[in-house]
């Protein structure tokens, strides 16, 4: 990874909702009121199917790399799993991706 | 976005993967290339790096220089190979591990971010390189044949999993040519494989970019996870 300078939660929450937002308009699916944090991503009342989640995966390591100049990625063997999924959820994304932009999974 | 269609060929420095470069390159793509070594030749809209096909982080950085410069990938030929002739009880594990990971580890990573690029498009076309080692089970090349076995079960699997993005994967297996991957082989032993094919000659260059000029047209969409001996090996 080759970060300038780590930039903040609140930053990297954007970049997730928007590009979650951008997923769902381009698959044709009905966007939610409000994404937060504890919106689910997959799972049972989760907003996206399989092909949805890594579609979203690839565009957010894309958009971390225009946006903040970091070479980051989100493969994990934990992916699927419901409980320890770091994709499991807005928020749980989120921190994911501060901690691979902090050096560490 | 570059306006030409952008073809990515692996092990370019020599052999069939140069011939590739400079035929694509007259098809008029804006070509890219890696080997391990540098190339001691040049072309117009051709650009090389070094990089391993192994080598995680390389081909990370190859594929964000590609996405950078021209914003696309069209094609993606994973033809950067090697071979060893040998025993398998005088093989050491070094030389097993090395094929393994250029043979197929290198396509699985090649193939992986490929796809990142492609996707953006919705449209990819990616060609990996098997061998007639394979289906006509010829001895002394069992570590050589198995890695491309593995390669053709990631063609027929991989061909579903991308179909989505519109990316379609498929396999030609050459037959033996004169490269330096088949110089050590002694000719009676080359002979022998001319023997097994139904077209009793040794493979060309053309036969191979012929096959893939078919996978990669656009009207090939309908065409994946297809695995394609030439020779009617
Ligand atoms: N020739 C045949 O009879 C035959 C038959 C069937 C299938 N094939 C397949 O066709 C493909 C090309 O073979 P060829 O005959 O052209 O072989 P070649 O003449 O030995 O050339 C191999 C090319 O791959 C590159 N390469 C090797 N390891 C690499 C690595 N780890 N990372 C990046 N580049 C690497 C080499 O460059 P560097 O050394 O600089 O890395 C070189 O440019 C291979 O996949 C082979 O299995 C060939």
């Amino acid at each position: 990874m080759h970060a300038n300078a780590v930039p903040d939660a609140e930053r990297v929450l954007e970049l997730v909702i928007q590009s979650t937002r951008a997923v769902l308009e381009q698959r044709g699916a009905t966007l939610p009121d409000t994404i937060g944090r504890d919106t689910a991503l997959f799972g049972q009342n989760g907003l996206l199917d399989s092909i949805g989640i890594v579609t979203l995966m690839v565009d957010i390591e894309q958009n971390v790399f225009d946006r903040f100049h970091a070479s980051i990625q989100l493969a994990d063997d934990r992916a699927m799993s419901q409980r320890s999924s770091p994709f499991r959820s807005v928020g749980a994304l989120t921190d994911f991706i501060l901690s691979l932009l902090n050096g560490g999974a | 976005m570059t306006p030409e269609p952008v073809a990515l060929i692996t092990g370019t420095r020599k052999g069939i993967g140069k011939y590739l470069a400079e035929h694509y390159v007259k098809r008029g793509f804006h070509t890219e290339g890696c080997s391990r070594e540098p190339v001691d030749w040049s072309l117009d809209r051709y650009t090389h790096h070094c990089t391993d096909v192994a080598d995680e982080s390389g081909v990370r950085a190859m594929l964000d220089s590609i996405r950078e410069r021209h914003g696309r990938l069209d094609v993606l030929i994973n033809n950067a190979g090697i071979a060893s002739m040998n025993h398998c009880l005088l093989t050491p594990l070094a030389t097993a591990e090395r094929i393994f990971r250029t043979n197929a580890i290198g396509p699985f990573l090649l193939i992986r971010e490929s796809a990142k690029v492609m996707k953006r498009r919705n449209y990819g076309r990616i060609v990996n390189l098997g061998t007639v080692a394979t289906p006509l089970k010829l001895e002394g090349e069992s570590m050589y044949a198995a890695s491309k076995a593995a390669v053709e079960s990631m063609t027929r699997i991989l061909a579903r999993e991308l179909a989505p993005f519109g990316i379609t994967v498929n396999l030609v297996g050459p037959t033996p040519i004169q490269t330096d991957l088949i110089r050590g082989v002694p000719q009676q032993k080359i002979q022998a494989i001319i023997d097994q094919l139904a077209v009793k000659r040794l493979g060309r260059f053309e036969d191979v970019s012929n096959a893939i000029d078919f996978f990669i047209r656009p009207e090939s969409d309908y065409i994946t996870g297809q695995v394609l001996y030439l020779g009617g090996a």
